[in-house]
């Protein structure tokens, strides 16, 4: 508006009450001022955006296999020996790892005993590779034989059921994530466990019981303090207590769990206290006011009231527990683990240590594995902190 | 009004100008209370009585919600308040140790300046502290006090067809009624009310006004408020405080029509507060 008038009533400048001529300048900075912060916004956009799009561009093949179709014999030789199951000529073309499972097969169906069979076998990782139009190391012999089979319509991508169903491999066409979300899901529910209700009871004494004196503050000092501390110490501290001084098991979800716990206390313990005091005090006044104790007015009124928040800070602190690796390489978890751990007890890793591990191998095919690896930690992630926003909104109560 | 600084001489012991002397409920004697540093009430005398209103006025920080929360313990919920003096509550002093404040509150109802039910159904709302009090079970009893009490608040009419609704849905004036019903369900003797209609509209105080004169009826009903015309309406007996001293205390009429002391006399006619 002013503008307009500038240029339009030039010569009335001096008639207008309002011209203010330090006005142009400040308008000006001010315009400066907002393309900034909205230049930053859009460099931190293309930063994510060129993240996710190069994760999802190198992930998203892993979700696919190819597999051929050849005919399989079944028979007491090939069990035996099972590469001679296959034609020779086919036999640098399928997976070893396929080959391997031929007697766990049969043993599962015996009606495929003393048959040959036309069946969609797996191939491995180079072939793979070569289907996927990425680099490959194939003979020509070998790649004459899947440029014919490709032709016929017999060798094609399918849907990558393996990376969902098996653990870790040394054999990249072989190998999944099932052990990884296993050991994951006993360690979340270990530190769940532990954290949870320890990490709210303190919200509630601190927030609720205690007196406001020199312990307190010294307790919340350290609580404060352990928040800030980096994660791989409580890696460190998990190895002297939980493994040589308590003697755990090395590498088993119970200690990575307890480790975690430790790591995520604070954070639930911050965010329950946020949520307890935002319950507005004349809940608590109403209370005592009708002669309740402090326990009736704490667990029937506060906590209630407080429960979405304390929930929500909770799941964000599992939620950066899952994405957490450092502290688990100390005491073990980044441990080649291709076995589901069946209790807490037992040997595990958990996804980012997987993530960690596939990054290091040298096959190309760990490169989309890991990144398809991401892919699968992060829509959980997104998830969980997903759950946390919709309890929020959804018992949030309004005053 | 005329200015009577020679009343002043007619105060008896309990600080009463009255002549007519009715059931005593509670009775202070020397109540002092501190926080921390802060001397916030010298050396109250004061007695309070059974099926009456009494007024506490006076500019705010005088101490006269202090002095209200000190009759069923609340400022102990505050870190470093210090009480002594004796608050006596048919005979018993509520400061012994063997007193529970939990018991004295229970005795001592209260309702508070906001109107603040919880976030629970009406019907919850009411029947809460008598199911954890134990004075009813759940079933036909608890439904007979809930109706019971929302009857004496003069809600009944307006939610018997809404009880499992939040009792927060209701409107402020009606939300106040709920927390005075919550409070007599638990059956108390005295009811403390800390300016219960300083966040209502007038009709909903016009409301509130009513059913404190017919609650006194059964209860002995103290009330801090801010508003003149409101004492002056309600309450049969009107105490004056000013810095943490209780200045004046008698009938109502005689503190605003001839009260004893210049202070008084300043602040009802609107020269400070």
């Amino acid at each position: 508006m002013k503008n307009i008038n500038n240029t339009n009533n030039n010569k009335n400048l001096s008639d207008n009450p309002f011209y203010d001529p330090s006005l142009t300048q400040r308008h000006k900075s001010a315009r400066r001022f907002k393309i900034f912060t909205i230049t930053c916004i859009a460099f931190a956009l293309s930063f994510l955006v060129f993240f996710l799009g190069d994760m999802i561009t190198k992930g998203l093949p892993a979700f696919q296999q190819s597999y051929m179709q050849i005919d399989v014999t079944y028979n007491d030789q090939t069990i035996a020996s099972t590469r001679k199951a296959i034609d020779k000529k086919y036999r640098r073309i399928v997976s070893r790892a396929w080959l391997r499972n031929i007697p766990k097969m049969v043993q599962e169906s015996p009606e495929l005993m003393a048959t040959t069979q036309s069946t969609w076998v797996l191939v491995n990782h180079q072939v793979d590779q070569y289907m996927k139009d990425h680099y490959y190391k194939i003979k020509n012999k070998e790649l004459k034989i899947i440029e014919d089979m490709k032709a016929q319509g017999k060798i094609q991508l399918q849907f990558n059921s393996i990376f969902f169903t098996q653990g870790d491999s040394k054999i990249p066409e072989n190998s999944g994530l099932k052990s990884s979300i296993i050991g994951s899901i006993l360690t979340l529910l270990v530190t769940m466990v532990v954290a949870f209700p320890m990490g709210v009871m303190t919200a509630v004494y601190l927030e609720e019981f205690a007196d406001d004196n020199r312990w307190t503050q010294f307790i919340e000092v350290n609580i404060n303090n352990l928040a800030a501390i980096p994660s791989i110490l409580f890696g460190l501290l998990g190895l002297a207590v939980f493994i040589n001084l308590f003697g755990m098991p090395r590498s088993s979800p119970l200690v990575g769990g307890l480790t975690l716990a430790l790591m995520t206390l604070p954070i639930i313990i911050v965010s329950s206290r946020a949520a307890l005091r935002s319950v507005p005090d004349s809940i608590r006044q109403a209370g005592y006011g009708l002669g309740l104790t402090k326990v009736q007015v704490v667990q029937d009124h506060v906590i209630p009231l407080a429960f979405p928040g304390i929930m929500t800070g909770s799941i964000i602190g599992l939620a950066q527990a899952m994405g957490e690796t450092a502290p688990l390489i100390i005491i073990g978890m980044i441990a080649f683990i291709p076995d589901s751990p069946g209790s807490i007890f037992e040997a595990a890793t958990v996804m980012p240590a997987q993530i960690f591990t596939w990054a290091g191998m040298p096959e190309r095919a760990y490169v989309e594995r890991t990144a398809a690896g991401i892919m699968v930690l992060l829509s959980i992630l997104i998830s969980l902190n997903a759950l946390a926003i919709i309890l929020r909104k959804k018992f949030e109560v309004k005053w | 009004m005329t200015n009577n600084p020679d009343n002043s001489s007619n105060s008896t012991i309990n600080g009463l100008t009255s002549q007519e002397s009715p059931a005593t409920k509670i009775t202070v004697r020397k109540l002092n209370l501190y926080y921390g540093d802060n001397h916030a009430l010298h050396n109250i005398d004061m007695d309070l009585y059974k099926n009456k209103i009494t007024a506490l006025i006076g500019p705010s920080g005088c101490g006269k919600s202090t002095f209200l929360r000190c009759l069923n313990r609340m400022n102990e919920l505050i870190n470093g308040v210090k009480v002594d003096g004796d608050v006596i509550i048919d005979g018993k002093n509520i400061y012994d140790k063997d007193v529970d404040e939990v018991s004295v509150r229970k005795r001592v109802g209260m309702v508070f300046q906001q109107p603040n039910p919880f976030p629970k159904s009406i019907y919850d709302n009411v029947s809460y502290a008598p199911l954890k009090h134990g004075i009813v079970k759940k079933g036909q009893i608890c439904d007979e006090l809930v109706e019971k009490s929302l009857l004496q608040a003069g809600l009944w009419d307006e939610v018997k067809d809404k009880l499992t609704q939040p009792g927060t849905s209701l409107s402020g004036g009606q939300q106040q009624r709920l927390c005075i019903a919550r409070t007599i369900a638990v059956e108390p003797d005295v009811i403390l009310m800390d300016e219960p209609t300083s966040a209502l509209d007038p009709l909903s105080t016009e409301k509130i006004e009513t059913l404190m004169l017919d609650l006194k009826e059964k209860y002995a009903i103290i009330t801090v408020t801010h508003n003149m015309q409101q004492a002056g309406r309600v309450a049969d007996y009107t105490a004056f405080f000013h810095m943490g001293d209780l200045i004046e205390y008698a009938d109502t009429e005689t503190i605003f029509i001839n009260p004893g002391k210049k202070k008084t006399e300043d602040y009802i006619t609107g020269r400070y507060g």
